[in-house]
């Protein structure tokens, strides 16, 4: 079949309506930049799900991380993207403006050289991500301890997948399908997806990030709902193993443990975050919270959005109060959040 | 040598600075006057323009500081169909700048300046405590060759040309920051003579914009904006070299919103579309030109993928910065 033919099927689909999740910010953002909502039918709903790791950040991480940076003699390291991301009162951005150290960094390894050149500064290392970006940070705890480096610490607010889209299956019952995450599965593999499928019920098919990769995905899905199948794909083999990566697997599982976490828009997920284990707290900044009292917004509707129960117009802050520079809640906080893409394309989906 | 106080006290040290480092690189009959003002001759209208510059690391593949005050300033102006004649620059220099790299980058200016074909008549210095950053601003006039170029001026059916690749000073940028080994170059460049040659061949030009912070995206929602009208551009036609989209691809970043300092877009009639490209394309900064997209009736920005599908074109919402998801 080629790819005109496949468009052509997926534009005139005409069955039940079939709610398909992609749990994966890249997955969103190829969705977004090939404009595939426009080529498939209207039939076929795609829903961003909890695959940002920024916009399920608690707000009471960024207060911590924005308290930090605001302390004499300190400075928060992190990935450009948490920079915008709000936490009670302010975002890091807003922070700077108020006088806060904070340096945006390309690598967690950039860390260990900038911690080295200011022995006089506290450095803490904004260490938010999932599978994907976990195994980074277990190397970076390496080089800290055998270069024995006294001033670099991570707060961390690291998640892993599977659980949340488990929460996703028990408790919504509208989603039909999951592209399963493209990066988070080089890491994890694909094996697991078998179970969820069949747990479930629901087709799991992984995808890679092209435009032509994620229509084809999407082709499988309808198929397999059309024949009343639900089973797990693997269509990104070239990437995803079936067992995943085992070096990866194996830094995660030698500095962090499973704890219960919570999900900005969601709640608390039961084991689905990591911390770091026992021995290995003196490089931890203060992860650990007594409670998620995430005080969500009065009429943020980030939940329902997450879990594709509403489309964002259908929350009253929606392009109101809540839009991409001044955002409220999780899904318009990312400009590849579920909100902000709608924001993006308002009036045309 | 590093800068320090004295250099900026207005005593014998600034003086052997200016002398040193700006008279002598920028060595023209008006500046060597030394007078309090430059007086300087023009005919006609003018087009008069100001921008500062702030750019970390100073110095990267295919430039530096000096050389974007320069073709900044000289680009603004002949975005307006202006050649540009005069420039003054102002110089905050903090404690701990070397006079070397000062000198390098003064002899950057003068260079780029000649290239352009204007003199850099006035300049200023001040010396601040810091950690050797070196801060320029620098301000252009230029005599207008052709009137009525305006973003305002955009008609349904005209053509919207690109003269080059996207995203190569944004990538040269920032794989400096991180200290990426790759062969990007910054697209810093002088554009009054791609300008220069378009109205020579008496192309129409309704409009015409430098593509720089905030990107094409940007650009072209002022231009629907300012137009009234809206604006279709195809993803096939944009030319983004092989090396940037990789670039982009790893870190998460969009061509379509990246920085460059060698771009401008070109509005022009349908009928001249094909002339206006070949134009573009003889000159050695338009190679890469392409006819990227028309302007129609309506609002917005809207681009057709490769895969033939739309997607709304918004512009920027706060930094560029890479998504890590």
């Amino acid at each position: 079949m080629t790819l005109d033919e496949m468009i052509k099927a997926l534009a005139a689909y005409d069955g039940p309506q079939i709610k398909i999740m992609e749990v994966c910010g890249t997955h969103t953002s190829s969705i977004f930049k090939n404009g595939i909502r426009s080529l498939i039918s209207p039939k076929i709903k795609l829903i961003s799900g909890p695959g940002c790791p920024v916009c399920v950040t608690p707000s009471v991480y960024v207060d911590k991380l924005v308290r930090i940076a605001m302390q004499k003699g300190h400075c928060v390291l992190t990935f450009g993207d948490m920079m915008k991301v709000k936490g009670s009162q302010m975002s890091l951005t807003n922070a700077v403006g108020q006088g806060a150290h904070v340096k945006v960094l390309y690598s967690p390894l950039d860390a260990i050289k900038t911690a080295e050149e200011h022995p006089e500064i506290q450095y803490v290392f904004a260490a938010v991500g999932f599978e994907t970006t976990t195994p980074i940070y277990g190397v970076l705890l390496d080089e800290i301890e055998s270069r024995d480096i006294q001033n670099l610490k991570l707060l961390t607010s690291l998640k892993i997948m599977v659980p949340a889209i488990s929460y996703v299956c028990e408790n919504e019952d509208k989603i039909d399908a999951f592209l399963a995450p493209g990066h988070v599965s080089v890491i994890i593999g694909c094996d697991i997806y078998q179970d969820l499928a069949e747990k479930y019920k629901k087709p799991f098919v992984v995808a890679g990030f092209e435009g032509e990769h994620l229509l084809a995905a999407i082709y499988e899905i309808v198929m397999q709902m059309e024949q009343g199948r639900y089973e797990m794909k693997n269509m990104y083999k070239n990437a995803v193993s079936e067992k995943g990566n085992p070096a990866a697997l194996s830094v995660i599982g030698k500095y962090f443990e499973l704890k219960d976490d919570f999900w900005r828009g969601i709640g608390v997920i039961e084991q689905s975050g990591l911390r770091l284990k026992g021995q290995y707290q003196k490089y931890d900044a203060g992860s650990s919270f007594d409670e998620y009292q995430e005080q969500m917004p009065k009429g943020c509707r980030c939940s329902d959005v997450i879990l594709g129960r509403i489309t964002p117009p259908e929350c009253p802050l929606f392009a109101k109060v809540c839009t991409p520079l001044d955002a409220v809640g999780p899904c318009m906080v990312s400009t590849e959040g579920v909100c902000g893409i709608w924001y993006k394309n308002r009036g045309r989906e | 040598m590093k800068i320090d106080l004295s250099h900026g006290s207005g005593g014998k040290q600034t003086g052997d600075l200016i002398h040193d480092i700006f008279i002598k690189n920028f060595d023209n009959k008006t500046l060597n006057q030394l007078e309090d003002s430059a007086v300087l001759s023009v005919s006609g209208r003018i087009a008069y323009t100001t921008d500062s510059f702030v750019v970390t690391p100073m110095f990267f593949r295919g430039g530096n500081i000096g050389k974007l005050a320069v073709c900044g300033t000289v680009n603004d102006l002949s975005m307006m169909g202006a050649k540009p004649r005069y420039l003054t620059c102002g110089f905050i220099i903090e404690t701990g700048a070397d006079l070397e790299q000062l000198d390098q980058i003064a002899h950057t200016m003068k260079e780029a300046a000649t290239e352009a074909g204007a003199d850099i008549v006035a300049g200023d210095t001040k010396v601040i405590e810091g950690d050797g950053n070196i801060y320029i601003n620098t301000s252009g006039i230029g005599e207008i060759l052709k009137e009525g170029v305006s973003i305002h001026n955009c008609h349904p059916g005209d053509v919207i040309l690109l003269n080059g690749n996207l995203g190569e000073h944004h990538a040269a940028i920032m794989s400096g920051r991180m200290g990426i080994e790759n062969t990007i170059s910054s697209d810093c460049a002088p554009l009054n003579s791609l300008v220069a040659d378009l109205i020579e061949h008496h192309i129409e030009v309704r409009c015409m914009r430098d593509v720089t912070r905030g990107g094409l995206a940007t650009v072209l929602n002022e231009l629907s904006e300012s137009s009234d009208c809206r604006v279709d551009i195809r993803e096939t036609s944009i030319p983004v070299s092989r090396e940037v989209t990789g670039f982009c691809d790893i870190l998460g970043l969009d061509p379509l919103y990246m920085a460059n300092e060698g771009k401008m877009i070109a509005v022009v009639p349908k009928e001249q579309s094909k002339e206006a490209l070949a134009v573009m394309r003889e000159n050695k900064y338009g190679k890469n030109a392409e006819m990227i997209g028309t302007v129609a009736e309506g609002s917005g920005v809207c681009m057709t993928t490769k895969l033939h599908g739309s997607r709304i074109i918004d512009v920027m919402y706060g930094e560029g910065l890479p998504r890590i998801c």
